[in-house]
């Protein structure tokens, strides 16, 4: 039969084998729970169906359309086609102005309404989400 | 005039190396007085060259020359003298050029220093680095060139994005470059080895001192990178898995693998591959880093707009080179030394290679994590992002074996292990950490069995490591630096349960209750400062009888016109308290996020550690 030493290396391999496919597993089904889509308001209008997944939105945040209290803050993303209202309490980066682009990650209530839990604002002053350059170049 | 003088001598750089690239494949086998002499000279010239061409970019920056379109783009005649100079590297460009600049010290003084090694790994190592300088130089002056003629002459520089004027991010870059770059250094001397069938103990404790400089570079970088995205842009955390960070974090677990390996490879005379594969897949992740960083295909919130056009040439040269290391490797296979030497199951090697295959789990994770949306994006133009709940998941359960395999790994002996190292005094500490834990889990909401395990292994790591502190064996470096990983953990777990936060809009005169604290926003003041204007705000915090203040700023910038907010961050020795606000709209609203982080001065401090144990490594090697 086979010596120890190809039993051992054909042992090895097996296990490399195995711990591959389990990790690939493990990746494959935290990967499906845990992606987050990145939408435009556009997309929104569009969905089939609305579902109680995380998602992210993405646009231009309508001039004049922040409200401010004291709990939360209200503002409608933009993509020049369609838009949403968010409301949002928590807080909120600094690249965060009306005209500028903007990222908000929460939940859908229905077509028209977001409530966001988190907001991320691009580094760059200059940032535009691509979605939203898109748009503006086709209405030009 | 300052950008011809920096275009051209980068043209020089780029005869040199097509130079040495001719002069070192056909001199290979030649004897080593007659081309050592002329190598040095070119490499001398070359890096006369580069350092010439990158004061030239620093000249235009410092002095304000707009005629640069670099400068013009990045720089302002009214930014402070050192944001100016740090202005260099803060842009595509110029971090380029940095790079370079970088490869090329490296490569010089990799030449003075292996004096005493093989002459034709030496020449084969120069030869494998001068095609990385050969194609960095390629697409510096032909996609990216700093030196570009602005006409007719501004008058004013466009400035700095606000953000990355700050001390931390200013040295980030270029402590981060050195670490990217010294993964440059020990793929070109792999390959050469490789070629050469010098794969032994003697190129492992040389390249180990390569290996070592760029971890603790690589540790360094990543923290000032860290600490900079926890106070200035006020996300008040350590790590955010953010797309940007991973790209970092990569290079860095596939370097502590190889860390390790190569100590293996140099005691043992064992993994020969397996240390190749590794130096070539570090320094793969090192440029994919840099690129991907800057080239904005990544769709992070830390993107900078930038022209994605640049990133084809810089992946099909990433593409070549490891096609080259391949083939190489595939073709000097049989020049590796045949490692089936006796190993037993439980040994230090063994250990060693636990570690190894932890350290390429977690690589794996994270790469799927951040290469998994751009992969999407290309397949079905749809766009993703995956979040913290992700690593968290795939990482955190692996923990706890991990940490048990390396409380137990360094105590092994090499070769074979014969006590069993499970005794008495084990137990009792073993006991000892899980009813702390439990105790500590006991007050907190978080998920119990899984938090109460987690604490209990890194309580015995901490322990174990702290115990062997007091045995005979001499590697206090590698001690130091698996005592600072599980200061790490600990800090990292207790931070991670016991973080407060919250926030609110708030007006001046408003309070803000939390837990059994009060906020009080008292005022704003309006201050100027060097190139910004800056609104101070002043709260009080009530705690019980201790009242805090704090005094975080808004500071608006002209040029460009940005605003940032700086956190006012109280460290004390077990946490910190982090108030920052921000303006959403000139109504007298101010968005107030305040937070407490327990514990985060040590995640500082135990990173510093780890590289210090590094540091140590690196000094007592020098002096035997």
């Amino acid at each position: 039969m086979y010596g120890k030493k190809v039993k051992l290396r054909a042992f090895f391999i097996f296990l490399v084998f195995i711990s591959a496919i389990l990790i690939t597993y493990l990746i494959i089904n935290s990967l499906k729970e845990n992606v987050v889509y990145f939408k435009s308001p556009t997309d929104i209008q569009n969905l089939a169906q609305i579902d109680k997944k995380k998602i992210r939105v993405g646009g231009m945040v309508k001039k004049g359309s922040i409200k401010i209290n004291n709990k939360d803050l209200r503002f409608i993303i933009t993509d020049f086609k369609n838009e949403i209202i968010v409301s949002f309490s928590g807080a909120v980066p600094n690249l965060f102005e009306e005209e500028k682009g903007v990222v908000a990650e929460g939940y859908l209530k229905d077509r028209k309404y977001f409530k966001a839990d988190k907001i991320l604002a691009k580094h760059d002053e200059n940032y535009m989400p691509p979605e939203v350059k898109q748009a503006l170049e086709d209405k030009n | 005039m300052i950008n011809q003088l920096g275009s051209y001598s980068l043209y020089i750089c780029l005869i040199c190396s097509i130079y040495l690239i001719y002069k070192s494949y056909f001199n290979q086998f030649i004897s080593p007085k007659k081309v050592e002499n002329k190598i040095f000279s070119v490499l001398s010239v070359q890096l006369f060259m580069t350092i010439l061409s990158f004061s030239s970019l620093i000249y235009a920056f410092v002095l304000s020359d707009f005629s640069n379109l670099t400068a013009y783009n990045n720089s302002h005649s009214l930014k402070p003298l050192f944001y100016k100079v740090s202005g260099t590297w803060g842009n595509h460009e110029g971090s380029l050029l940095l790079w370079l600049l970088v490869l090329i010290i490296f490569l010089f003084i990799f030449f003075i220093k292996s004096k005493k090694l093989f002459f034709r790994y030496r020449i084969l190592t120069i030869l494998f680095q001068q095609i990385i300088i050969f194609g960095f130089l390629l697409f510096i002056l032909f996609t990216s060139n700093p030196f570009i003629n602005v006409f007719p002459l501004p008058s004013e520089g466009l400035g700095l994005n606000p953000i990355l004027q700050d001390p931390a991010l200013a040295i980030h870059p270029p402590l981060l470059y050195v670490g990217y770059v010294g993964t440059s250094i020990i793929f070109s001397s792999s390959l050469a080895a490789l070629v050469c069938g010098t794969i032994d103990k003697i190129w492992a404790a040389h390249i180990k001192e390569w290996i070592l400089i760029s971890w603790i570079f690589l540790s360094i970088g990543i923290l000032l990178g860290s600490i900079w995205a926890y106070y200035e842009l006020g996300w008040g955390g350590f790590w955010f898995w953010d797309p940007v960070e991973n790209v970092s974090l990569m290079p860095w677990f596939c370097l502590t693998a190889l860390l390790h390996s190569i100590v293996v490879l140099k005691s043992r005379n064992l993994f020969h591959s397996w240390t190749i594969i590794l130096s070539i897949t570090t320094f793969s992740l090192s440029m994919s880093g840099t690129f991907l960083v800057r080239s904005g295909i990544l769709n992070s919130i830390h993107t900078f707009a930038n022209d994605p056009s640049r990133g084809i040439f810089i992946l099909s040269f990433l593409f070549i080179l490891v096609l080259l290391a391949i083939f190489i490797f595939f073709f000097n296979q049989k020049k590796i030394p045949d490692s089936s030497k006796k190993t037993f199951l439980i040994s230090r090697e063994t250990g060693i290679l636990v570690n190894n295959w932890f350290m390429m789990y977690f690589l794996s994770v994270v790469l799927v994590g951040t290469a998994y949306p751009i992969f999407l994006e290309v397949i079905n133009n749809s766009k993703i992002s995956v979040g913290p709940p992700f690593y968290h998941k795939l990482i955190i359960p692996f923990l706890i074996p991990f940490l048990f395999f390396m409380a137990m790994g360094p105590n092994l002996k090499w070769i074979k292990n014969e006590k069993k190292t499970l005794n008495f005094l084990q137990l009792i500490i073993f006991s000892i950490c899980l009813i702390v834990s439990y105790l500590i889990i006991l007050k907190t909401d978080t998920n119990f069995l899984f938090s109460t395990l987690l604490f209990t292994f890194s309580f015995y790591l901490f322990f174990h490591v702290l115990k062997s502190f007091f045995q005979k064996n001499p590697s206090y470096s590698q001690k130091i630096s698996h005592f600072g990983f599980s200061l790490f953990l600990i800090s990292v777990l207790f931070n991670g349960i016991l973080s407060k936060e919250n926030s609110a809009n708030m007006k001046v005169g408003d309070e803000m209750y939390f837990l059994n604290k009060k906020i009080i926003f008292e005022n704003v003041q309006i201050k100027d400062g060097p190139n910004y204007r800056t609104l101070i705000g002043k709260f009080k915090l009530q705690e019980k009888k201790n009242t805090f203040e704090f005094k975080p700023e808004i500071r608006v910038y002209s040029q460009p016109e940005t605003i940032t907010s700086e956190a006012d961050i109280l460290s004390t020795i077990f946490s910190d308290n982090f108030l920052v606000f921000s303006l959403i709209k000139d109504d007298g609203y101010f968005n107030v996020r305040y937070q407490f982080k327990p514990l985060m001065m040590w995640i500082w401090l135990s990173v510093l550690i780890m590289s210090f144990g590094g540091l140590l490594s690196l000094i007592k090697k020098n002096e035997k």
